[in-house]
């Protein structure tokens, strides 16, 4: 996740850079790895690297996971960063710049801090995806919750059981992750600092409700 | 010597050319209206001082140095790094048509950002001076309050104190009440009086012809891209030489 949002930030400052060269690269970034499934890209890490380098790079499964997921997770998280960017009036920018301020302040105290409240709520729904992605990384032999009730409901054969064990996991952590997250929209102010009130008001319930369905369905 | 002083000033937005070779002083205290119909480049020229927008050619001073470029040894115009260019508009005032009040930010925390992050100043200092400002623009009552929670007025009084707490050497005004509902206009404009009676270098885009009659030094009137006119307000307003000034005025007036 701390990958996913470093490289988010990364790339969508670079998005928005006024150097063609580092905008290329966070397209070609984002065109490869939003382009090809996770599940190749994790493969890809484990097996594929060792074979290119003749196993002078060869991943633990655990460490190929982690990468493969966060790189992955950052592609997406760039375009959640540089949607919230772009949602702060270009006014804010040029009050800042017209008080002196460096471009780097400027972003970093009254830019970012306003793009925050956009970029949470896709936030939340990129990090349950993920979580819930790490089911993938049975393909990589990670011992995850996943692959554990694999191997015992192909000893015992009582699948309704075992999945929904497995399930239940599942829905205690995704539920931890939308409670920080209902925490953290609160914390930066959904109340106080709503320029279109009602539409931020929607957005949040629309959110709200995804999540509902999704870890519900699942 | 001019606190401003814009030389043969040339900018173009693609093949449009905006302002074709302007040339203006402005001395220390004065005030300076800037009129013309839209899209004859007042507001360009306005951002150009600042370096809000950069300039093909020409140059522009204030208080004797460049804003946003260096000359290069081989007499052409370099822009400037992003921290020198910072440094020069920290201390020439902006005040927008829309406010742009940081949003997440208390009226005096609004004040408060610049002199502390920008110039140093410890919190305590830099908030017994916001709230002096604020006092100042008539605002004591609102000094906890987040600008959605301000009328348009209030939201542009809380700017202007914002542009104060740097002690800018020049304050520039671009069409400070033109999104203000009418009964809100005044307030403003008594801010923007009482920050001229003080002495203020005030460079101000505006279409209020009331205000520029009574408080201008002097009235400055661009067309496509030039000056067309300029002398003080009784001249400007009563007698003005210009055809083309006097067709504007008889659409405004």
């Amino acid at each position: 996740m701390a990958i996913g949002i470093a490289l988010g930030l990364l790339g969508a400052l670079g998005a928005l850079s006024r150097l063609p060269v580092v905008r290329l690269v966070v397209n070609a970034y984002l065109w490869v790895f939003r382009g090809t499934p996770v599940i190749v890209q994790i493969v890809f890490w484990y097996d594929a690297t060792a074979e290119l380098t003749n196993n002078r790079i060869n991943l633990p499964a655990l460490l190929a996971g982690v990468i493969a997921l966060g790189v992955n997770e950052g592609a997406y998280m760039t375009e959640i960063v540089r949607a919230g960017l772009l949602s702060v009036d270009r006014g804010q920018l040029e009050a800042a710049r017209s008080l002196g301020m460096t471009y780097p302040l400027a972003m970093r105290r009254i830019v970012i801090p306003q793009a925050i409240r956009i970029i949470l709520p896709p936030t939340g729904n990129q990090f349950i995806g993920m979580l819930k992605a790490t089911s993938l990384l049975f393909t990589i032999a990670v011992p995850e919750i996943y692959a554990t009730g694999v191997n015992l409901y192909s000893t015992n054969f009582r699948y309704f059981e075992v999945l929904s064990v497995v399930s239940i996991w599942y829905l205690m952590l995704t539920s931890v992750l939308t409670f920080v997250q209902r925490r953290l929209e609160r914390r930066f102010g959904y109340d106080r600092m709503t320029a279109g009130g009602s539409g931020d008001g929607m957005l949040r319930r629309v959110f709200g409700f995804s999540f509902g369905t999704t870890s519900g369905a699942r | 010597m001019a606190l401003v002083e814009i030389r043969d000033v040339r900018k173009r937005f693609g093949i449009h050319e905006v302002l074709k070779g302007v040339s203006l002083d402005v001395k220390k205290g004065e005030v300076v209206c800037l009129l013309g119909p839209s899209g004859s480049g007042k507001t360009t020229l306005l951002r150009c001082i600042n370096h809000l927008e950069a300039i093909e050619t020409g140059t522009i001073r204030v208080d004797g140095e460049l804003v946003g470029y260096r000359l290069a040894a081989n007499g052409k115009l370099r822009e400037e790094r992003d921290r020198v260019i910072a440094a020069r508009r920290a201390h020439i005032g902006m005040v927008f048509q829309r406010f742009n009040l940081f949003a997440h930010l208390s009226a005096l925390d609004n004040v408060c950002e610049a002199p502390v992050q920008v110039l140093g100043r410890s919190r305590a200092v830099a908030r017994e001076r916001g709230n002096q400002l604020l006092a100042q623009v008539g605002l004591s009552a609102k000094v906890d309050a987040f600008p959605h929670q301000l009328s348009g007025g209030q939201q542009q009084r809380v700017a202007i104190a914002r542009a104060l707490a740097m002690d800018p050497k020049l304050m520039l005004f671009d069409e400070p009440t033109s999104a203000l509902d009418p009964e809100l206009v005044g307030e403003v404009l008594e801010t923007m009086k009482s920050l001229a009676a003080g002495g203020m270098t005030m460079i101000v885009v505006t279409h209020e012809t009331g205000f520029a009659r009574e408080v201008a030094h002097r009235v400055v009137m661009l067309d496509d891209g030039a000056i067309v006119e300029e002398a003080p307000p009784a001249k400007f307003f009563n007698a003005p030489e210009q055809p083309r000034t006097r067709a504007f005025l008889s659409k405004i007036l």
